[in-house]
């Protein structure tokens, strides 16, 4: 670990930005959770507690804002110390991006229609979810101990997420082809597995983030991305 | 003193990082220091320092107190000469010529290579002599050229506007900032080609400091600028770049702003996040 600063209250002061940090990212992983489970139970009361939950992420946010930009005033910090700062500040803005999302999914939960069944594409959404949400578990951690092999793998991983979704997309618009009565549903999910898809690019942000603290200069790589429901369709059965 | 046989074991060689600033135009070394050993009697203040200063660039010299930063910029133009048992081995070239040759006119070397000092040291004469006197020294000029040298070299250190109502009041009259800056004038007179700034700004109140900075940036164009200061801030705002000293060695030379974002060595790092001993 890293020497400790002559000022030793400088030391704390970046340890209280690292907890807030940590803090909102184990609010974003709790608001992701909770709201793919309200989106497969039906639950509008959960669904309601992750909207709730999302000022709360809004908040800390702010907060870390606030505790960086001071401590950067009274600290005038370099190198290393600069790095973490400007990390806590882009990484609190991706999980806040995050909640954002989540809450997008909670709020469709009213929408859909419970009478239609299709648990085989609610799983498809589960499991994306899940992907990404063990993505951000990862990247977090990362992020706690400042660990860039960690990070590249959430980095290089979110090409999975991209497949699941380039799946799920054609699923649905099979589903919607198929039953003009699907379509209400059906895009609503849509915006759900591009809601987590979306988490799953804050969560390779926050691994560039990561690298650029330890090393000190930016991932250079180009990332594999493997999304390719931009230009996707899928053919009307005869 | 024994801090030179402690360390003697610990040199490394230094990092030299990224050379160039702006990669279009090529960079001409003004001065090149080469394995410079820097002696006060036994104890050994520079060890194997090699440095380039380069053409109108700012070159920041940062470090602890003690690491030898006074001590190279002392050499950059003799004036340890001055002192017995001050002995300098190893090269300095300024522009390709050798000053630590013992046979060099050092008068005519302070006047290619000016110096101002961390406390203002203007003479107790007026302000006008204060910049008049050192030209009288290597030109002779008619009087309205002097007049009219002393004018450009007040208005290059930003200092013509605040004294031109009283050039005969004492130097020894003026503020802190004004009298360093009537140091600087006093250097720029002379018309030299690189000026080496020791901590000038560490007596200075913060409006004081922003004007020399200022002046420094609009200095550089013109000639080759070494700066030691204690302020990381201030090397961070006004070198391009920026060399590392630690006990007589320098540890790392590079950029300004790889320097301060992303250090190659750990003890640079350490020492400009405040991490030091």
């Amino acid at each position: 670990m890293m020497e400790q600063h002559t000022t030793r209250a400088f030391d704390i002061d970046l340890q209280d930005l690292a907890r807030l940090v940590a803090e909102m990212g184990g609010l974003a992983e709790k608001q992701i959770g909770e709201s793919v489970d309200a989106l497969n139970t039906h639950d509008l009361a959960l669904a309601q507690r992750v909207i709730a939950l999302d000022d709360k992420i809004d908040m800390l946010q702010r907060e870390i804002e606030e505790k960086a930009i001071l401590t950067i005033a009274r600290r005038q910090p370099m190198a290393v110390d600069l790095r973490d700062i400007v990390g806590a500040l882009r990484v609190a803005n991706d999980l806040e991006r995050i909640g954002d999302l989540a809450k997008n999914i909670a709020k469709r939960v009213g929408a859909l229609d419970d009478d239609i069944e299709l648990t085989k594409v609610l799983r498809g959404v589960e499991h994306m979810a899940d992907l990404v949400l063990s993505q951000i578990k990862d990247v977090l951690d990362a992020y706690t101990r400042r660990d860039v092999e960690k990070a590249l793998a959430v980095w290089r991983g979110d090409e999975e997420v991209d497949a699941v979704n380039n799946s799920l997309f054609r699923e649905l618009l099979t589903y919607m082809m198929e039953d003009p009565r699907n379509i209400s549903l059906c895009i609503h999910l849509l915006f759900c597995a591009k809601n987590i898809e979306r988490m799953g690019d804050h969560a390779t942000n926050i691994a560039e983030t990561v690298y650029y603290i330890v090393e000190g200069r930016p991932l250079a790589d180009e990332r594999p991305k493997g999304d390719t429901t931009a230009s996707a369709t899928v053919a009307f059965p005869a | 003193m024994t801090m030179a046989e402690n360390t003697a074991t610990t040199f490394t060689t230094p990092v030299v990082t990224n050379r160039a600033v702006q990669s279009d135009s090529p960079l001409e070394e003004k001065v090149s220091v080469r394995t410079l050993n820097f002696y006060y009697g036994d104890n050994r203040a520079l060890k194997n320092v090699s440095v380039p200063l380069y053409a109108g660039l700012v070159t920041a010299f940062i470090g602890p107190s003690g690491c030898g930063k006074s001590t190279l910029l002392r050499v950059l133009n003799r004036i340890y000469d001055l002192y017995p048992h001050q002995r300098a081995e190893g090269e300095v070239l300024l522009d390709n010529q050798n000053i630590l040759n013992p046979a060099l006119d050092l008068n005519l070397l302070r006047a290619r290579v000016g110096m101002v000092f961390q406390k203002p040291t203007p003479f107790p004469m007026s302000i006008y002599e204060n910049i008049a006197f050192g030209i009288r020294l290597y030109e002779r000029l008619s009087k309205a050229d002097l007049d009219a040298r002393v004018e450009s070299s007040l208005r290059r250190a930003a200092l013509w506007d605040e004294v031109k109502d009283k050039l005969g009041a004492n130097g020894l009259s003026l503020s802190g900032g004004q009298q360093q800056r009537l140091c600087i004038a006093r250097t720029i007179a002379v018309k030299p080609e690189v000026i080496l700034l020791d901590e000038p700004c560490s007596a200075l109140d913060p409006i004081a400091t922003a004007k020399i900075e200022e002046l420094i940036d609009e200095l550089k164009s013109d000639y080759t600028i070494a700066i030691v200061t204690h302020n990381m801030q201030q090397a961070a705002r006004v070198s391009d770049y920026t060399a590392f000293m630690f006990l007589g060695e320098l540890v790392e030379f590079g950029p300004t702003t790889k320097m301060f974002t992303s250090p190659s060595e750990r003890r640079t790092q350490d020492y400009i996040t405040g991490r030091f001993g």
